[in-house]
Order: C-alpha cells, then sequence, then structure tokens
C-alpha cells in the first residue's frame, strides 16, 4: 500500500500552538514549538474506541471530535465496541491489514504488532514536552525501543471502594493502610455479616488487577528483568497464603466472578468492599432510576487505595489504554492531526474532566485537573498513571507478557489455591510452567 | 442417380459448442459452487492447517516450526483440560438432548389441542440468539442474585446460595444444562419431521399383530427413524462440540480453565493472547474430533440400505 508522504509543517511564530491554548502550562517556550500536520485532501477517518463506562467520557470526546471537524473539515466516525472486544478487533485489523484509521487499544497491544501501527514518535515527543512529559507507565505500554507506536492516552484507575458505615460498624475508624490491617478488616466485616469480594474469575480488568496486587504488594513477580520466569518463588508464596485467608472472607462465588460482578453485588448491598475503576461510584451517584435505595449507598460510599503490602509502597497494574493509528490509513496526516487535537489543552482537560474520575491523565500537565478534587472519592485515581506498573513486570512488555495475561495465567494461579484446588506450591509451579511456555524457557 | 444435396453446415463457434457440450455445461454449472467452496471453505481450512505449523503472531507471518506447536500443546495441562471438557459436555449434552429431544418429538407427534402452537413454541430457545439466552443464564446462575437458589432458598430446600459458576462441578453441570436447553427444539422439530414420514399402516399392521405400545417404538419407529437420528445427531454433535458463545458469555473458561472448551482455548491464546500459531494449532486438533461424527453419521445413515432390504 502506498502511503501519502507525511507533510509536516513546522511553524516557527508558535501562532498554532498558541491559538490552542494551555491552561496548565505557563512556560510559552513549550508554546514556542508548534506542530502542525496539514491533513490530506478529502480526508475522513474512522476511529474505533471502547465502550464508555463514564457516560462524560464519550460525550466530551464526541464534542471534541466534532470541534476537530469544524476546525479542519475532516470527518471521524467514532465507532465503539465493549472494551473486551477491542482487542480481538484490533488484533483483527492490525493483521488484514483493513479496518480502522484509529484505535483506541489496551495494555500491551500495540507492542504485539509495532510494525503495523504508525510512528508517532514526533507527535509524542511534541506533546510530552509542551504538557511536562508523559508518566512513566503509560508510555511505556506506548513506546518500543525510544518510539512511539500510539500514545497513551489514560489510565483507568482501580481503586478500593467501600461502605463506610460498614466499615465502622466493624470497629475500624478509617480503612486500613497495610495488607495485614486489610486482611483484619475483611475477617470482621465476614463476622458482621457484610463480606468483602474480590474478582478470583477471567475477568480481564478486575481479575488481572487484583491479582498483581496480590503478588506484586508481596514482592513476587512474574519474570526478573530479563524476562525469566521468576514467579516460583518465597514472595509469590506468601502471596497466595495472604490470598488465601483473605478469600475465606469473602462472599461466596468470586472464583466464578467476571468484570461486571463485583459492581453488581456491590450496588445490590451485598458486598462491603470491591476493587474497582470510579465507574462503580458514578453509576450510584448519578442513580438513573432515582432509586433511593442506591441514593443512601452512593452517600456511603468511599474510595481509597489498595493497602501496601510487604514491599512497602504501591503498586498495581490498572487498564491503560493507548491511541494508535494502523499503518494502512490512506490518512496518516489526517489521523495525527486528530490524535494531535484530541491531546492538547483545552480539549484534553475537557475530556479528563468529563469522565469524571474514570481516566486520569497520562500528560504531568494535566495533574492538577480540578475533577481530582471535585467529589474526595476522586481523589483514589488521581495517582493511577504516576503509580502503575506495567504488565509483565520486571520483564519487557511485548508478547509474551500479553500473551500470559490473556490465558489468565496468574488469576488462575492465586484461583487455583484460594479453592483448594491446588497447594500453593503447586499453583505456582504450574504458573511457571505456563509462563514459561510464553516466555519460551 | 441424384446426388443427394448436403447442406453445408456453418461452423459453429467455440461458444456454442461449448454450450452444447454436455461436460463444459455440467463444469460451468459446478463452477460458482466450486469457486464458494474454495474461497469459503478449503482456502480457510487450508490456512488454518498451515498456521498450526508456524508460529504466527497477531501482525506477524510467522515461519514454518513443523510441529512444535502440537507438541507444546501435548505437553500442557490447560489443553488437555479443555479436551476433557469438550468431550465430556459434548457427549453429555448430546445423549441428554437426544433423549429429551425425542422424548418431546414424540409427544408432539400425538393428537394434542393446539399442536401447532406447541410445535412452533418449541422452537424458541433455538431461534433465540445464543448470546442473548446465554446473558439470561448468566444471571439464572449467578452466585449472589440467581432466582433458582433463590426460589429454593424461599421455599426452604437450601439454605446458603448455589455457587452454578465457581465450583468447577456445578459450573459444567451448568453449562451443559443451558447447552441442552438451547439444543432440544433443533433435535425434537428434526426428529418429529422423521415421525412423520413413517407410514401409518405400519403402526396398525403391528397393533393388529397385537404389539404393544413400547414393541411399536422398539420395532417400527425407532428404526425407521434411525437415519434421522443419525443425521440430526450429527449435527447436534458438531454444533456442542464447536459452541463457544455460550461460555464465552458465561464463564470466559473458568473457574479456573474448568469449562474452557477447545474452541474458547482457542479464541483466547489465538486472538486475545495474539499466538495464532497456537491457536490455529489448537482448533486443528478439534478436526479428528469432527471427522469422526461425520464417521458416525455416514455409517448411520448405510443402516438405511439394510432396513430397505439390503446388506449393510
Amino acid at each position: 500500500m502506498k502511503f501519502t508522504r507525511r507533510d509536516v509543517i513546522r511553524t516557527t511564530a508558535g501562532a498554532a500552538a498558541g491559538a490552542l491554548g494551555s491552561r496548565f502550562v505557563g512556560s510559552s517556550a513549550f508554546a514556542q514549538e508548534g506542530l502542525t500536520y496539514k491533513p490530506e485532501e478529502g480526508a475522513k477517518l474512522r476511529l474505533l474506541r471502547w465502550s464508555p463506562f463514564v457516560q462524560g467520557d464519550e460525550d466530551q470526546w464526541l464534542k471534541n471530535t466534532k470541534r476537530f471537524t469544524e476546525a479542519t473539515g475532516v470527518e471521524v466516525r467514532v465507532d465503539k465496541e465493549s472494551w473486551e472486544d477491542i482487542r480481538p478487533k484490533a488484533a483483527v485489523a492490525a493483521n488484514v491489514g483493513s479496518g480502522p484509521d484509529l484505535m483506541l487499544v489496551w495494555f500491551d497491544d500495540p507492542h504485539q504488532y509495532p510494525d503495523k501501527l504508525l510512528d508517532v514518535t514526533e507527535l509524542g515527543d511534541y506533546l510530552g514536552k509542551k504538557y511536562g512529559g508523559w508518566h512513566d507507565g503509560p508510555k511505556q505500554y506506548a513506546t518500543r525501543e525510544g518510539k512511539f507506536l500510539g500514545l497513551p492516552l489514560a489510565t483507568i484507575g482501580n481503586a478500593i471502594v467501600y461502605r463506610e458505615s460498614w466499615v465502622k460498624e466493624a470497629g475500624f475508624s478509617e480503612f486500613p493502610k497495610d495488607t495485614a490491617g486489610f486482611l483484619e478488616l475483611c475477617k470482621a466485616l465476614k463476622a458482621k455479616g457484610h463480606p468483602a469480594g474480590f474478582t478470583h474469575g477471567h475477568g480481564v480488568g478486575d481479575g488481572n488487577n487484583y491479582a498483581h496486587w496480590l503478588l506484586w504488594s508481596h514482592g513476587g513477580q512474574m519474570v526478573d528483568e530479563k524476562g525469566k520466569v521468576t514467579i516460583n518463588s518465597p514472595e509469590t508464596l506468601k502471596a497466595i497464603e495472604y490470598a488465601q485467608e483473605l478469600y475465606k472472607t469473602f462472599i461466596p462465588g468470586t472464583e466464578s466472578w467476571l468484570d461486571v460482578n463485583n459492581n453488581r453485588a456491590f450496588l445490590a448491598g451485598e458486598v462491603s468492599v470491591i476493587a474497582n475503576g470510579i465507574s462503580v461510584y458514578n453509576t450510584a451517584k448519578v442513580n438513573k432510576d432515582k432509586d433511593p435505595k442506591l441514593t443512601e449507598i452512593a452517600k456511603d460510599m468511599r474510595t481509597t487505595n489498595l493497602p501496601i503490602g510487604p514491599v512497602g509502597k504501591s503498586v498495581e497494574l490498572f487498564q491503560v489504554t493507548t491511541a494508535v493509528i494502523f499503518n494502512y490509513t490512506p490518512y496518516p496526516n489526517a489521523a495525527k492531526a486528530y490524535l494531535q487535537f484530541m491531546f492538547e489543552d483545552p480539549q484534553m482537560s475537557d475530556w479528563i474532566t468529563s469522565s469524571a474520575g474514570y481516566c486520569c491523565q497520562t500528560l504531568k500537565a494535566f495533574d492538577n485537573n480540578p475533577v481530582w478534587k471535585a467529589d474526595p472519592n476522586n481523589a483514589a485515581y488521581a495517582k493511577a498513571s504516576a503509580t502503575l506498573r506495567p504488565n509483565g513486570y520486571a520483564g519487557p512488555l511485548g508478547y509474551a507478557s500479553a500473551a500470559t495475561m490473556a490465558d489468565y495465567v496468574l488469576v488462575d494461579m492465586f484461583a487455583k489455591a484460594v479453592t483448594g484446588q491446588a497447594t500453593p506450591q503447586e499453583a505456582m509451579e504450574e504458573a511457571e510452567k505456563r509462563a514459561n511456555r510464553y516466555y519460551r524457557v | 442417380m441424384a446426388v443427394p444435396s448436403v447442406a453445408v453446415q456453418p461452423r459453429s463457434s467455440i461458444l456454442a459448442r461449448l454450450a452444447e457440450s454436455r461436460n463444459a455445461l455440467g463444469f460451468g454449472f459446478m463452477l460458482p459452487a466450486a469457486a464458494l467452496l474454495l474461497v469459503f471453505l478449503t482456502y480457510p481450512l487450508g490456512l488454518g492447517v498451515w498456521l498450526g505449523f508456524t508460529d504466527a503472531r497477531i501482525g506477524r507471518p510467522g515461519i514454518f516450526i513443523g510441529i512444535e506447536n502440537y507438541q507444546y500443546l501435548w505437553s500442557d495441562g490447560v489443553f488437555w483440560l479443555s479436551v476433557f471438557n469438550t468431550l465430556l459436555y459434548t457427549i453429555s449434552a448430546s445423549i441428554l438432548k437426544f433423549i429429551l429431544g425425542l422424548w418431546l418429538a414424540l409427544i408432539l407427534n400425538e393428537k394434542l389441542p393446539f399442536k401447532s402452537f406447541f410445535r412452533a413454541i418449541v422452537l424458541l430457545p433455538w431461534v433465540v440468539p445464543t448470546v442473548l439466552s446465554a446473558i439470561a443464564f448468566w444471571w439464572i446462575y449467578d452466585s449472589q442474585f440467581s432466582i433458582l437458589s433463590w426460589a429454593l432458598q424461599q421455599m426452604g430446600l437450601i439454605d446458603h446460595r448455589i455457587n452454578f459458576l465457581g465450583d468447577p462441578t456445578n459450573a459444567r453441570a451448568s453449562v451443559i444444562a443451558a447447552n441442552v436447553w438451547r439444543g432440544i427444539p433443533f433435535v425434537a422439530i428434526t426428529l418429529l419431521a422423521g415421525l412423520q414420514t413413517i407410514p401409518q399402516s405400519l403402526y396398525e399392521a403391528a397393533t393388529l399383530d397385537g404389539a404393544s405400545r413400547w414393541q411399536l417404538f422398539r420395532h417400527v419407529t425407532l428404526p425407521l427413524l434411525t437415519p434421522i437420528i443419525a443425521i440430526t445427531m450429527t449435527f447436534s454433535v458438531l454444533f456442542t462440540f464447536t459452541d463457544f458463545q455460550l461460555i464465552y458469555v458465561l464463564t470466559r473458561g473458568g473457574p479456573v480453565n474448568a469449562t474452557h472448551l477447545m474452541a474458547t482455548l482457542s479464541f483466547q491464546r489465538g486472538i486475545a493472547g495474539g499466538q495464532l500459531g497456537e491457536g490455529a494449532a489448537i482448533a486443528v486438533a478439534m478436526i479428528p474430533f469432527l471427522l469422526a461424527a461425520i464417521l458416525f453419521s455416514y455409517f448411520g445413515l448405510q443402516r438405511r440400505r439394510w432396513q430397505q432390504g439390503g446388506g449393510d
């Protein structure tokens, strides 16, 4: 396929960058370095994104897109799919070389088909410079060998969501900050008839978030820096033993939970503590059906970061979404211009604000977005991009890390041990064997 | 002696000659079907088999690696678990669908009031898109909100909710039950069609000979229904063996891969995990089982000759 040669026009006056403005960036030095992509004649774009979990996100995204069309005349069709279906769709598009021009993909996706993606290093560097730099975690998902395969769009924070009154009723004036205290709280909650519930089933987001937190908070890791599988370790054993104790305090059935089950159980008052994105709080707060019971639950809901384990610091996976352009697009300039427009201020800050805490900024200049102080419950999600640890830590991102996660190796390891289908040692050895298949050791 | 005049035939064009040739015409008529089969059946199948011998990943064509994918699978516990699950799922669900479907067909073949209405309504589970019925079952089997658990608790029969999809045994039984519910109409309606082709005179003759209800079924209905049973059950087995949507919606193969079928594992590894080669190898590993099902049908159908007085 023949591509139109990229037509990059650098302006010396910085007029274009100045016109886009910046509420958060005080330095005019960045604004001087303008970068403008001139869309191809008759360009039309198609973007496939994930279905929103917070309606404000989609509404603002579409508003920003409309602004782009008005400014450039380039029509952008925005399609959406359930977030779990994005990965297979992106995989097929990359493989057959046909489909949407742009996609908002997940986790290690860009590392699975780097050759199929348009290099956006120039744009990535430009935005990084202009907006105070990229947060390192999301940047790792979007870059390979120093090149931007896409632009890190957002981190979907994951935090403890709990019922304050029930935690107090269990004898805790505040939510425990460490794993030992957390276990005590869960025991007390169970005794009071308000168990906790964390996903041990094949939930792509919640299952993986929980399993990685268990492992990392105890110092375990799937592989070392060189990609050697190191899951079979005393730290992992500690993590599994901790998970077994915690599981005893859960509501029955969490090993069958997929991504939506914890939200459902929490909003029905069945469980007192879950780990989730802010979307569950937003659902209760918006309360479409004006259910008085849900109004009460929303008032009682609190969020906080997951407890810190023996490693002594907060270590979590989180979902990261990256905006990529497939290199089969006939309109590479238009696609870059679109992404540039969406990432520039005020579009990006409007989008973060409208996402109501669901989408955490990847560019540091947006760290002080007012949304993080708009509601006390948003605060736990404010630093998701700054604290996340990429999948397959401490090894490189790529096919093996993606495949290991897709095969639920870690999720199954914990599930097998907590449900008594295997001893912790057996579960660990099986995980090691399965991971070795992907890391080809 | 007058020499008869011979009319000079105009030399026919190649097209006209082809139009008159039975072979050429036959070939021409077969061409669209052959092209469709080649493009939509042979090529994907061939590509799948080829991919199984490569280390293709998403976005990378891959190179020929011989049987390495199969060697990996041979030593992979999750793969063998999926084979076990698939066989258990297919055999259990097919037997249940056959027994219940035949039973339903026999009932619907009787003189019932509102017979047409019942025959139509029986098809509903088959007509509803699988994903929708799977979502309904997802709620029915929910560990917190199951209506079955709730009803049994209200009746005082159980004191705690049933962990339908969390316990491996329960999960397997639950997905089999959902598949049976969905598959019965196909078996029932097809067998009903077969039942209606059996001449009434045979039943009358057997009744005059003093045959009991069971003997009527055993010696008239069943032998004459065998060909249709063979073809119906072959299709049923094929549909069940390759089931995907039900598992994907209900469990994603969980808990701890207890309900992973070969089809769902193939998707999980080939698409979500990006290992097209291994995913294809799992899919190809399904072929021997599917061939066995087709051969079962072939030999089942041979019985027809025997029934009509010929030898097996």
